[in-house]
């Protein structure tokens, strides 16, 4: 599983970083930056999916 | 007989949102309208505006920032004489600028507000919680708005911009005569008045003496492409922190502790499994989301059907948003553990509320606290809550006992 995000769709919301704090975090001003490189850990894969079910701005997208 | 004291005759056409018993609890109203053939309803009252209820149109409109500007952003025309006097271009940046200059207004104060900065008022908060209990806990019963809920954001923002909590009960009344009486045009200038009056002090006294760590002289002394930023924009920032910072974060805390004097069962979850917080705290703010935020149509257009002319204002209803059934499952129900919940309180697009970050912190400190000290407690009397409605919905009365 990969996890990709469009910088230019976030705005902030962090409702990411609340599903997924292991893979998202927060930049200088409070938007969405991805914690891990490479493929996303077959542990974290649920915590991936709520993190791009939960984007209001749908910035997030999953490639399997 | 004035706007607000004609009975309602049909929802769709003639919504009053400041109907005593839509203040109370709109969101019977907002399903019957979401539900409708028309779910974009439209009154005459208050100079006219429309209301969109389902999820995806509210959404449209908070991401189309060119068509649905922020010209205006209350669900109310301005106050009169609120565009003429030495203060007419003091508004409540970021929240009521477009691009291109939203972009550095709103650019400036993210970093304030991002999760790593305000974590540094959990502490603090806690405290502040502490005490408030400390004052009432011995008597067994409380008003979990007004002895509790109303003054935990009203002191973490004064913290914030670094002027002394004394001035709680002033800031108290500047907010609701700006946010919850605005049916009355005086007040709710004289409470404009007073806050810009109020930072205009503030400011000076920092050009006089400036502070070392100091939001405010931070903010006086930034600089934009090589020229410090206009006067009016700090104390817009000022009035934004205050308007916007207190009456909603206590709207939501409040509610939320409506909702958990009538439910043990989520008292109980929430003691028992600790974990569930984060999600805890996203869907009370999704079934409970206390703000609702105007537009100004740009240009003419039909939107969903609804000849929507320049000028018109258009009222985005995040609390009925985020109770669509076609974006949530069992919309009205409060499922602590909720695993999707794209829910919009906080809005959607260019103008997510800036302080997302403070307000979920002090929802959450507010809630851990109380429950930690006061495990059970429970509604008085549920027929003498009372609330506040229309710009922002959450009780002002809510006597529980313990």
């Amino acid at each position: 599983m990969k996890i990709s995000l469009d910088y230019d769709s976030c705005h902030g919301h962090q409702m990411c970083a609340i599903a997924a704090p292991e893979i998202f975090g927060s930049d200088e001003i409070g938007n969405a930056k991805i914690l891990i490189t490479g493929d996303v850990p077959e542990a974290l894969h649920g915590k991936a999916r709520r993190a791009e079910s939960n984007c209001p701005e749908r910035a997030i997208t999953i490639t399997e | 007989m004035t706007d607000t004291q004609k009975p309602v005759k049909d929802l769709l056409t003639d919504y009053d949102i400041f109907d005593p018993e839509f203040i109370k609890n709109p969101y019977p109203g907002y399903t019957e309208i979401r539900e409708s053939q028309c779910p974009i309803a439209h009154t005459e009252r208050y100079e006219g505006s429309w209301l969109p209820t389902r999820y995806d149109d509210v959404v449209a409109i908070a991401q189309e920032y060119e068509t649905f500007t922020s010209r205006q952003i209350l669900v109310m025309p301005p106050a009169a004489g609120r565009s003429e006097g030495p203060y007419a271009a003091v508004g409540a940046p970021p929240i009521t600028s477009d691009p291109p200059d939203h972009h550095w207004h709103r650019r400036l104060i993210l970093p304030v507000f991002s999760p790593q900065s305000v974590a540094q008022y959990e502490p603090g908060t806690r405290d502040l919680c502490n005490a408030l209990i400390d004052e009432f806990i011995d008597k067994g019963v409380a008003d979990a708005a007004s002895d509790y809920a109303q003054h935990i954001p009203v002191r973490v923002i004064s913290k914030m911009l670094g002027v002394p909590l004394t001035m709680e009960d002033e800031f108290t009344d500047w907010v609701r005569g700006a946010l919850e009486n605005i049916t009355d045009s005086e007040r709710r200038m004289k409470s404009f008045r007073s806050i810009v009056e109020y930072f205009i002090g503030e400011v000076q006294s920092r050009a006089a003496n400036p502070r070392e760590n100091d939001f405010i002289t931070e903010l006086m002394n930034t600089e934009v492409e090589g020229k410090k930023v206009p006067i009016e924009y700090v104390l817009g920032v000022c009035n934004l922190m205050l308007v916007a910072g207190i009456d909603t974060t206590w709207s939501a805390i409040g509610s939320c502790m409506w909702h958990l004097a009538q439910h043990p069962e989520h008292r109980k979850q929430l003691r028992e499994n600790p974990d569930l917080w984060p999600t805890a705290v996203e869907e009370l703010i999704r079934v409970y989301a206390p703000v609702t935020m105007a537009r100004i149509v740009d240009h003419d257009i039909e939107f969903q059907g609804c000849p929507m002319k320049a000028g018109d204002r258009v009222l985005m209803a995040f609390p009925a948003a985020n109770r669509d059934p076609r974006q949530f499952e069992n919309p009205d129900e409060v499922i602590l553990d909720r695993q999707n919940n794209r829910h919009v309180a906080f809005g959607s697009g260019i103008h997510r509320c800036a302080g997302s970050n403070l307000a979920r912190l002090e929802v959450r400190v507010a809630l851990q606290t109380w429950l930690a000290r006061i495990p059970e407690f429970e509604l008085i009397d549920p027929t003498s809550v009372t609330w506040a409605g229309g710009q922002v919905h959450g009780p002002r009365k809510c006597m529980v006992k313990f």
